[in-house]
């Protein structure tokens, strides 16, 4: 009964793009689709999938996600307290090593940035390295998350940690070379996967609503939105780091050579 | 044949972006929590739903790569190269709106966002007030990923240097963060993040690479890719704006 709801929600979610879709080919293009069979299949197959993955999404990524922040933010899993004594935020260690663990590793794998690392190597004529680009990327990913973690259990206001990382995102953008840029920003889309993302929300949210004094309203949100901006920060820090050494070697030698 | 064989292939796909989580939270189980799951959760529900999310991933990503990609993707080449400029823009906006209703990522924070707002106290705690906002805080984002891709195209069309609107698209935030009611920020930021995601990232790269290619003189890395930061920027800043107005 639940996933007849859900199959009705979802055609409703789908219905405004396979509208647009089809519209624009048939009233503007005026043209036939190809294989118009094969892409009706296609759209049935997008709606039993979206549902299917709502229906997933409900009964195990959000509950995985928020019993994480549940149990190892829990009273009888932290260290003991002493009498009176109030809580260090590194009392919450564990909290962000699993935001750490879960950034990097569901990052350094991650297929389209495998694939994207191995053509910006090429591009860059050798001076980026693509498995030192991955793990850039897993890094920034992995150092948002934590960096969230971190905040809610602190209380801070997300705006300065946003808008500090925009700032150097901004310096970072006029510095570096030109042709990794658009690489940076898209490696910020790229660490926010359609599985991570509930799992990730659901852990702030999680988080905000047991550790006392924080609200999920107020302080449950921004882990995706630092888990975006961190991947810029350190590709295009990896890529000044790689310019720079590049532009050292040769100097080196024209110092040394008269020497010799 | 070659759809089995297709559909096991993403199937291993969906596994593979599975596992990474499964390992990590299984080993926090196992080796750091140490204790028996809470009676509130039910390891066979957790399993099943598992099950469902890799199923469904699987089945909505070959179900895009046989209809919406190739379909979208034609019809994105086909106005690059062709079509007036009142109707690109038309397309592109149509196209960013639509792809981002139906993108999941969107929903699930949706979803989250309209409980969390209702038990704080910000709107009526019912099942009808917690739909009506999920669904406008997705059409607001969708409409700011619409005008993204049309900015960004007609940016593509004029050549404006794309790190200027960026920038420009950041201190728009900014200003606005610092007036809009604390509650709707992180919302807002989160929402940025989501919209770049499965159904969007590849029709609205397809045009911007159509474009670029059809233009002389433009590069199609660079100018494919301006599309999609922008559509991460510029649902901050419609939700802030939002926020703004009343909820």
């Amino acid at each position: 009964m639940q996933f007849v709801t859900i199959l009705f929600d979802t055609l409703l979610d789908i219905i405004p793009i396979a509208a647009i879709i089809f519209g624009f080919q048939y009233l503007v293009i005026r043209k036939k689709v190809k294989r118009l069979p094969q892409v009706l299949v296609g759209f049935l197959l997008v709606l039993l999938g979206l549902s299917f993955f709502l229906l997933g999404l409900e009964q195990a990524l959000f509950p995985m996600g928020n019993l994480m922040a549940e149990q190892l933010s829990s009273e009888s899993f932290l260290p003991e307290l002493a009498e009176n004594a109030q809580r260090h935020w590194s009392d919450y260690y564990w909290i962000y090593i699993f935001a750490f663990a879960i950034g990097a590793s569901t990052t350094i794998a991650e297929p389209s940035l495998i694939a994207v690392s191995i053509k910006a190597g090429e591009i860059s004529g050798g001076t980026i390295n693509p498995f030192m680009l991955r793990i850039s990327v897993a890094l920034g990913m992995a150092f948002g998350i934590t960096l969230g973690t971190w905040r809610i259990v602190m209380g801070l206001p997300l705006q300065w940690l946003v808008l500090g990382a925009y700032i150097l995102v901004i310096i970072q953008t006029l510095r570096s070379p030109k042709s990794i840029i658009p690489l940076a920003f898209d490696s910020g889309g790229v660490t926010t996967s359609t599985i991570t993302v509930p799992i990730i929300a659901a852990l702030g949210l999680g988080l905000a609503s047991s550790i006392p004094g924080r609200s999920p309203v107020m302080d449950g949100f921004g882990m995706i939105a630092l888990a975006c901006l961190f991947p810029i920060i350190t590709v295009m820090g990896y890529a000044q780091l790689a310019e720079w050494l590049e532009k050292r070697k040769p100097k080196k030698e024209t110092t040394v050579s008269p020497d010799c | 044949m070659d759809f089995a064989f297709s559909l096991i292939r993403q199937m291993r796909d969906s596994l593979r972006d599975l596992a990474p989580v499964v390992l990590v939270i299984g080993f926090f189980q196992l080796v750091v929590i140490q204790q028996p799951l809470p009676t509130s959760v039910d390891l066979v529900d957790l399993i099943t739903g598992l099950v469902f999310v890799v199923i469904g991933l699987t089945l909505f990503i070959q179900g895009l790569q046989l209809g919406l990609f190739p379909v979208g993707e034609g019809l994105a080449e086909a106005f690059a190269r062709k079509g007036s400029i009142s109707w690109l823009l038309l397309f592109s906006f149509a196209l960013g709106f639509g792809s981002t209703v139906a993108e999941p990522a969107l929903i699930a924070v949706a979803a989250k966002a309209s409980e969390v707002v209702a038990e704080g106290g910000l709107i009526a705690n019912t099942p009808e007030m917690q739909d009506d906002f999920a669904f406008k805080l997705r059409m607001v984002v969708a409409a700011s990923v619409g005008t993204a891709v049309m900015l960004g195209v007609i940016r593509i069309l004029k050549g404006w240097p794309l790190h200027f609107m960026i920038i420009g698209g950041y201190v728009i935030v900014l200003l606005l963060t610092l007036v809009a009611p604390s509650e709707i920020v992180g919302i807002a930021y989160d929402s940025g993040g989501v919209t770049t995601s499965t159904i969007t990232v590849p029709l609205v790269t397809a045009l911007g690479v159509g474009l670029a290619t059809a233009i002389k003189g433009r590069n199609p890395m660079l100018d494919g890719f301006g599309l999609i930061a922008f559509a991460s920027v510029m649902p901050i800043i419609f939700v802030l704006a939002y926020g703004l107005l009343g909820i």
